[in-house]
């Protein structure tokens, strides 16, 4: 039964990974571009909330309906008149100027927020529990934030596959010259896609601020979980990073119930393994 | 003489250093046929690239219903109407053969083809809809990207190479559906290397040849030798 325990809450907890990984993924997909800056901006998201909250004196939740639309505006600004000149053949320019937003976001939100860490009250939700079974009891937030995280997956899913939109992103991701060719502006759709993940961010976002005490440097810790659950889960598929993340929370929750120390390595050990047997991850998008 | 709807005037084109079209001039009336007709190399395709923004023009080179378009991007002259088949389909490997007729009618501009006539005009397509497009043959795939050109309502069409890889029977298939194109009012620009099609379909022809105009006139004046003079440079 404590088994059966574990591994629920990594799954609960993978959710939240993939997530986090789901913007990472759309991004990569959509226009080959490695955002660096993404765990950041989940942290940058988490901040937002935490201002909306507290100047509105709104709940987390609520905030969403601010925080949401306010990520996708600096996405769509930022790829427009940023990202989008670093887009071309070579890999390295996007990776070079989103480190570089990474290092700029983190002092930014250090300067003005102070290193202290800090966490965004959610209320009693936050430690309301359900009982599933005798013994077995699973917190009210993470079940929340499991389902949203599977809402968002099939949201995508949905967008990529059943709208105009999103015939347009897979459409100029495959061949933006003849893209081009159907009347879609690339910089346009580009931009789109990158409001579209920093919406994704922002929820992730507020989520990380309810669950966790954070502080500007949690970024790159959140960017690695992001990148290893869309590895696990394939390039290319949305379902996929969800599995991934899955995967991801079940081996850190495994690990973290042997002992406490080794939480984050059985992420990365599983990881690993995933990487050296089936490099292309377990549910790749076959490319023809 | 009414105005021409694609007037091409002095037109140059360049990849990096190397110079593709020196001062090409044609024009196209609205509902026309028109065949560019050349060997290998002559500049056929850049011509249409050139016309269809994916190359950089002069913006007085290429004027279409009277607005001078060089110079704009391929998303702008999309616009405006011209709809280009590039050179070897083009087609979207990762949508479906409607998605990718539905990307074609992106710009929603109202008109004669609607997905429901392109299937009435292409029923091999209609039979694979759902298909992903890397799945259809090669004639197959030349409808598709024609029908996905023509779900943009164009005013002008410009095919390049539609005939490139087929079997003839598959060439004559296409080129049967044509008139269907034009009696619609569509101009269109057919580049060919085969000569034979491209001279039936069209009423008028260009003949480039190393990036200039060789020839041209009405396709039923023009006699064979002076189209094999015209082609070959002799």
């Amino acid at each position: 039964m404590e088994w059966i325990n574990v591994i629920l809450q990594g799954i609960l907890v993978g959710g939240l990974y993939a997530m986090f990984a789901a913007g990472l993924s759309l991004i990569f997909g959509v226009m080959r571009l490695v955002n660096i800056a993404h765990g950041d901006l989940i942290v940058l998201a988490a901040y937002v909330a935490l201002v909306v909250a507290q100047t509105l004196g709104i709940g987390p939740l609520t905030a969403l309906i601010i925080v949401v639309p306010v990520m996708a505006m600096i996405g769509y600004a930022l790829q427009w008149f940023v990202l989008n000149r670093t887009l071309g053949d070579d890999l390295l320019p996007p990776l070079l100027v989103t480190f570089g937003l990474s290092v700029i976001i983190q002092n930014g939100l250090l300067t003005v927020f102070t290193a202290d860490s800090v966490k965004l009250q959610a209320g009693p939700i936050e430690v309301a529990t359900i009982r599933l079974a005798e013994g077995l009891y699973v917190g009210v937030l993470p079940l929340l934030q499991f389902a949203v995280a599977v809402a968002v997956i099939a949201g995508l899913q949905l967008i990529f596959y059943r709208t105009a939109i999103g015939r347009a992103f897979r459409a100029t991701a495959d061949d933006p010259a003849v893209a081009q060719l159907m009347g879609l502006d690339n910089r346009h759709v580009f931009a789109l896609a990158m409001a579209l993940s920093l919406a994704v961010v922002a929820i992730a976002g507020v989520f990380l601020a309810v669950r966790v005490n954070f502080d500007p440097s949690l970024g790159p810790a959140r960017l690695i979980f992001g990148f290893e659950a869309v590895i696990i889960g394939g390039l290319g598929s949305l379902w996929g990073t969800l599995a991934g993340g899955l995967i991801l929370g079940v081996a850190q929750a495994v690990g973290a119930h042997l002992d406490p120390g080794w939480q984050i390595l059985a992420g990365h050990i599983a990881f690993l393994i995933v990487l050296a047997a089936r490099p292309q991850g377990l549910f790749p998008k076959v490319r023809t | 003489m009414p105005e021409a709807l694609l007037a091409v005037r002095g037109l140059e084109a360049f990849y990096g250093d190397f110079q593709a079209l020196f001062g090409v001039s044609i024009e196209v009336a609205r509902g026309e046929a028109v065949a560019v007709i050349g060997a290998n190399g002559a500049g056929k395709s850049t011509l249409l690239k050139s016309v269809a923004g994916l190359l950089r023009a002069r913006t007085d080179a290429i004027t279409f219903a009277g607005e001078p378009i060089g110079g704009l991007p391929a998303y702008a002259v999309a616009a405006r109407g011209i709809a280009l088949v590039p050179e070897g389909r083009g087609l979207f490997p990762s949508l479906t053969v409607e998605e990718n007729l539905l990307i074609g009618g992106q710009l929603g501009r109202p008109g004669a083809w609607t997905l429901r006539r392109i299937y009435e005009l292409f029923s091999a397509l209609g039979e694979r809809r759902k298909l992903p497009s890397t799945a259809l043959s090669g004639g197959q795939q030349q409808m598709a990207a024609l029908g996905r050109a023509l779900m943009a309502n164009p005013k002008l069409l410009l095919c390049d190479e539609i005939s490139l890889g087929l079997a003839p029977i598959v060439v004559r298939e296409i080129y049967a559906r044509l008139p269907a194109v034009r009696a619609e009012g569509t101009a269109i620009v057919l580049v060919e290397q085969d000569v034979v099609q491209a001279l039936a379909a069209a009423s008028r022809v260009y003949c480039l040849q190393e990036g200039r105009v060789a020839l041209s006139g009405a396709a039923k004046d023009l006699t064979r030798e002076a189209i094999a003079a015209a082609y070959f440079g002799v």
